[in-house]
């Protein structure tokens, strides 16, 4: 017997949503119709820089499933300044990675020590095969476009890199 | 006030039987899987359920049949196939033979059985047996948890659902659905017959023990224990696809309505209106236009009901296997007993 309050009350709840729903609208979104804007650091896709890649291979190595193949080869550069000896440098071939292993940890963004890789908030990008999931280096870079501009720094942080 | 039905031949009133009882069956598990199961059950989630099918999903039903429909007709190997295939059968066919006794109006019945609510009562335990071969014969020990415990709900929640009928039945003086209808549409609330006598006001305990009962034998959440999902897979409907699982499926949402059906019947007036807004005192004086206009009071009010079924089914969470049994033996049932006992003194009082 004093559960019967509780019980009222729980049909309130329901039948409040009920009302509620009809009269101001879902909590949902109707997906293909409306689509939410993601948040800008959400983890959508992963874009990949090509010029900053030295195809040094820690992302490869520290992802842990394993979805990142890279290959590369050196070549000569001309020399920077005139005079000088060409320079060695790597050159990245195949820089795939397989959104079907991805389990979206980001180590691979927070390892590169070039910023080569970056977080794209789309999400749209699902495939009726699962080998289209396999995203090349051109691809990867398509995403490029769509990632959001980098945060300001923080008053008084040093910036890094070259001063 | 049969004038109408003897002009039709009896070809003619069978058929005309066949379509209406088809449709009493039909009709009403389609609107409530859509407006109930598929909307209000959505809104009360705050989201809009399907929006695709047709307008606001209006057509998603044919598109769940459709796809049933195409699904491969599964059967475990060490089932027993025979039994396998007729269980959905019963339980449906226990929901047909039930809306055969339901009054629609004066004319508009199946047949004007004199024990009615006996026969309808006895019947609706048919449905068990359907569930209980399910389980059995599936050959997977979830389908018989689901199946045993069914067996022991539906056994347990049909006593009070009886006992609460009971009172009506002393209250009306007969066990016909019609006579029941007409005695609560011809009475007086002590000499006042605007409303009639509607059994929810005197019979108020009885309705709430019927419906907690329609609820229990409809295994809707809160008595969802035979087909609790997150323990049983599905209960005895585990190894039930394509077909034969939309036989249950429209099994469950059929018996809803036309357990509303009599509950309208037996405590809110049935299709009948109050006899005396038209003057009427009796069924014989009872208009024509009421067999058009008995199944739409009648649907209005299965509508109200059910959504009071399904409005509880989307509240609550699940009662324990004890708790369930419990809540039968010890609370419905004497509450009911001193229901009929409170009912024949006060019948004999007045």
């Amino acid at each position: 017997m004093p559960k019967v309050p509780g019980l009222f009350k729980g049909l309130g709840v329901t039948f409040g949503t009920m009302v509620e729903t009809i009269t101001h609208g879902a909590n949902t979104v109707q997906y293909p119709h409306v689509k939410e804007a993601p948040p800008v650091r959400a983890r959508g896709v992963i874009a990949l820089h090509e010029g900053n890649c030295t195809s040094c291979m820690l992302c490869a190595r520290s992802c842990p499933d394993w979805c990142i193949y890279i290959e590369g080869h050196k070549e000569l550069a001309p020399p920077r300044r005139a005079g000088g000896k060409p320079r060695a440098v790597n050159k990245l071939d195949r820089f795939d990675i397989d959104y079907a292993l991805c389990m979206y940890c980001g180590i691979c963004v927070d390892v590169c020590p070039f910023d080569a890789l970056f977080w794209s908030p789309e999400y749209e990008y699902s495939e009726p095969r699962i080998a289209d999931l396999l995203h090349d280096k051109s691809k990867l870079g398509e995403w490029m476009e769509t990632v959001p501009a980098a945060p300001e720094l923080e008053v008084g942080a040093d910036k890094k890199g070259k001063k | 006030m049969y004038a109408l039905l003897s002009s039709i031949p009896y070809w003619g009133q069978t058929i005309l039987r066949l379509i209406g009882g088809s449709v009493a069956v039909l009709l009403p598990a389609g609107t409530i899987v859509y407006l109930f199961l598929f909307k209000m059950m959505s809104f009360m989630q705050s989201r809009l359920g399907p929006m695709e099918a047709g307008p606001y999903g209006s057509m998603q039903l044919f598109a769940e049949v459709g796809k049933w429909l195409q699904k491969e007709d599964l059967m475990p190997e060490r089932a027993d196939k025979f039994v396998f295939k007729i269980a959905p059968l019963v339980v449906l066919s226990s929901t047909f033979l039930l809306v055969v006794v339901v009054p629609f109006g004066p004319d508009a019945w199946i047949t004007n059985f004199e024990a009615g609510v006996f026969y309808a009562l006895a019947v609706s335990s048919v449905s068990v047996l359907g569930i209980l071969m399910a389980g059995w014969s599936s050959a997977n020990k979830y389908s018989l948890l689901g199946g045993l415990r069914a067996a022991g709900q539906l056994i347990a929640y049909e006593l009070p659902m009886i006992l609460a009928v009971v009172g009506v039945v002393i209250q009306a003086g007969s066990m016909n659905l019609q006579n029941i209808v007409v005695a609560q549409n011809a009475g007086s609330i002590f000499g006042w017959d605007g409303l009639g006598n509607p059994y929810l006001l005197t019979q108020f305990i009885g309705f709430i023990i019927f419906m907690i009962a329609v609820q229990a034998e409809l295994t809707q959440t809160p008595f969802d224990m035979p087909i609790a999902e997150s323990e049983l897979v599905s209960g005895y409907m585990t190894e039930y696809s394509g077909f034969r699982f939309l036989i249950f499926f429209i099994g469950e949402f059929a018996t809803a309505g036309v357990f509303a059906f009599i509950a309208s019947v037996l405590f809110l007036g049935g299709w009948g209106v109050p006899f005396s807004w038209f003057g009427w005192t009796e069924i014989n004086d009872v208009d024509n236009w009421m067999n058009v206009g008995g199944p739409l009071i009648m649907l209005t009010k299965m509508l109200g009901l059910v959504f009071i079924i399904m409005w509880v089914r989307f509240s609550y969470p699940r009662f324990r296997e004890d708790q369930l049994q419990r809540f039968a033996w010890k609370i419905l049932i004497p509450v009911s007993l001193v229901n009929i006992v409170a009912t024949s003194v006060l019948k004999v009082a007045f």
